[in-house]
C-alpha cells in the first residue's frame, strides 16, 4: 500500500521543555515519566553512571539540551513487545535528563551496563539529542571503551569512518564512587559526533 | 504477533533542516556533517513504552492540574485528534506529553522572564494517551503569543508543544501545534523552517463538532508518525 499521509513535521523543544518533560529534575510539581535514574541498587547488572556535556559549534556547553537514552538490560533484552525475550526485570530502559540543573551542565544517568543484544552488535545505548536551536532531534549511539573486541565487529560502528568512530565511544573512568562512562556530544566541528539517519 | 522489520524513513521533505537561516540558534547547534545511514536493528525497532499507566488523574486537563484556588484565566479549549502512521493506521496507547504558555503568553519555566503575568491556577504541563483507535483529547486554555530574541520584534505564534513516542525509538516526535488564522505564522522562523508543503500539518483546525456548548472551543489536530514497513501479521 502506498503511503497516503505526510509525516507531521518536527519542531524544536525550545527553551522551556523542562516543566513538561523533565519536571521532577527541575523541581516542578508534575510527576515525571522518566529521569536520570534508570536503575537502583536492586537492579541486576553492573551499575554505571553515564555523564557528559553537549557542545555547540563554538565549543560552548549547551545548558538547555535534553538527552534521552534507550537501552537493553544487563542481559541485552529490551522492555518492549518487539523483543520477544522481554526485559528480565522491572528495568524499563528509558532515561531523560536536561542539561540545565547540573552546575557543569552535564547530563547524568545512573543505570546498568547493557548486555549485548545477541545479533552481533556490541553493547550500546541509543541516544536522542534535543535542544533549543534544533528543529529536529538527532539520533546517536554510545559504545563502551572497554568493549574493544565487540566494538571492532559491531555492524553499525563498521559503517562509520575510522576517523569519526571515537565520537561514539564513552570513556570508562573507575573512581571511588563507581564506574563512570564519559560521553560528550559535539554538535559541530572537527569532533562532531556521528549522528545517524536512522 | 506483530512482525515489524523496519520503519519508513524520516521524510526529509517534511521536516525542517538542522541548520535554518531564519532560526538563528540553529547555526551553532545543528550538525553539519552528513548523517550516517543506520539500518534498523532491534535497538531501533523497540522503544520506550509509556501508556495509560503513566497518567495521573488530572494529567489530561491543564485547566485543572495546576489549579490552586480557581480556574485559569483565558479561553478554555479542547484539543483532540488521532495519532496515525503514514498508512493511516491508528497508533494506540501512546503517550503524548504537552507543555505550553498560559493565556498571557508566559511559561512557568524559571528562565522565562517575559513581563506577562503568571497565572496561579495554570501550570501548563500535562499528558494524555491515545485509545485503541489512536484518539486523544486534552483540555487547556489557548496559549498566548510571546516575544523571543531571534530578531527585532520577534513573536512566537500561539502554540502548544507536543512530544510523542509512538511504537518505536524511530517514531519519536517532538512538534508544535499552531492555531488557524494566526497572523504570526507567516513571520515565525520556527514555523517557516518547515518545508512549505508540510506547514499546514502543524496547524489545528477549528471544529464545531469538538466544541462543547457553553464550555470550550474545539480544535482538531491529527498527528502522523513514521509507519512500520511490514504489515502486522496475526499469529
Amino acid at each position: 500500500m502506498a503511503d497516503t499521509l505526510g509525516q507531521t513535521p518536527s519542531q524544536t523543544v525550545g527553551p522551556y521543555f523542562a516543566y513538561g518533560l523533565t519536571p521532577e529534575q527541575y523541581g516542578y510539581p508534575l510527576k515525571a515519566i522518566a529521569g536520570g535514574r534508570l536503575a537502583d541498587d536492586t537492579s541486576e547488572g553492573e551499575r554505571i553512571r553515564i555523564e557528559g556535556q553537549v557542545f555547540d559549534g563554538n565549543g560552548a556547553v549547551v545548558a538547555d539540551a535534553m538527552i534521552e537514552i534507550w537501552q537493553a538490560d544487563a542481559q541485552g533484552r529490551y522492555a518492549h513487545p518487539a523483543d520477544p525475550r522481554g526485559s528480565n526485570s522491572d528495568f524499563r530502559g528509558f532515561g531523560r535528563f536536561g542539561t540545565g540543573t547540573d552546575p557543569k551542565n552535564r547530563f547524568i544517568f545512573d543505570t546498568v551496563k547493557p548486555g549485548a543484544v545477541g545479533d552481533g552488535q556490541a553493547p550500546h545505548i541509543n541516544v536522542i539529542v534535543f535542544m533549543r536551536g534544533m528543529l529536529l532531534h538527532t539520533f546517536t549511539r554510545l559504545y563502551f571503551s572497554d568493549e574493544t573486541e565487540a566494538n571492532a565487529s559491531d555492524p553499525v560502528l563498521r559503517t562509520v569512518p575510522d576517523s569519526r568512530r571515537e565520537t561514539l565511544i564513552a570513556r570508562r573512568q573507575d573512581g571511588p564512587t563507581g564506574t563512570v562512562y564519559r560521553f560528550d556530544i559535539h554538535m559541530q566541528g572537527d569532533a562532531e559526533t556521528v549522528f545517524f539517519d536512522a | 504477533m506483530t512482525e515489524v522489520t523496519g520503519y519508513g524513513p524520516r521524510d526529509w521533505g517534511s521536516h525542517p533542516p538542522y541548520v535554518d537561516q531564519g532560526y538563528k540558534s540553529t547555526a551553532l547547534r545543528g550538525p553539519t556533517k552528513p548523517l550516517i545511514p543506520l539500518k534498523a536493528t532491534l535497538s531501533e525497532l523497540t522503544g520506550p513504552v509509556y501508556g495509560h499507566d503513566s497518567l495521573g488523574a488530572l494529567d489530561a486537563d491543564l485547566t485543572k492540574n495546576g489549579a490552586k484556588n480557581g480556574e485559569p484565566l483565558g479561553e478554555r479549549i479542547v484539543v483532540a485528534g488521532r495519532v496515525l502512521d503514514e498508512r493511516g493506521r491508528p497508533v494506540p496507547n501512546t503517550l503524548i506529553e504537552i507543555w505550553q504558555a498560559n493565556a498571557a503568553g508566559r511559561y512557568v519555566h524559571i528562565i522565562d522572564q517575559h513581563a506577562a503575568p503568571l497565572d496561579p491556577n495554570f501550570f501548563g504541563g500535562g499528558r494524555c494517551v491515545t485509545d485503541s483507535e489512536g484518539c486523544y483529547r486534552f483540555y487547556t486554555v489557548k496559549p498566548g503569543a510571546y516575544p523571543w530574541g531571534n530578531h527585532h520584534n520577534a513573536w512566537r505564534p500561539n502554540h502548544i508543544h507536543l512530544s510523542l513516542f509512538g511504537p518505536s525509538y524511530l517514531t519519536r516526535l517532538v512538534t508544535q501545534m499552531y492555531f488557524p488564522g494566526d497572523p504570526l505564522l507567516d513571520l515565525d522562523p520556527i514555523f517557516l523552517g518547515t518545508p512549505a508543503k508540510a506547514r499546514d500539518r502543524l496547524v489545528a483546525k477549528f471544529s464545531l463538532d469538538l466544541t462543547e456548548p457553553d464550555f470550550a472551543l474545539g480544535y482538531a489536530f491529527d498527528i502522523v508518525l513514521r509507519g512500520a514497513t511490514a504489515t502486522p501479521v496475526e499469529a
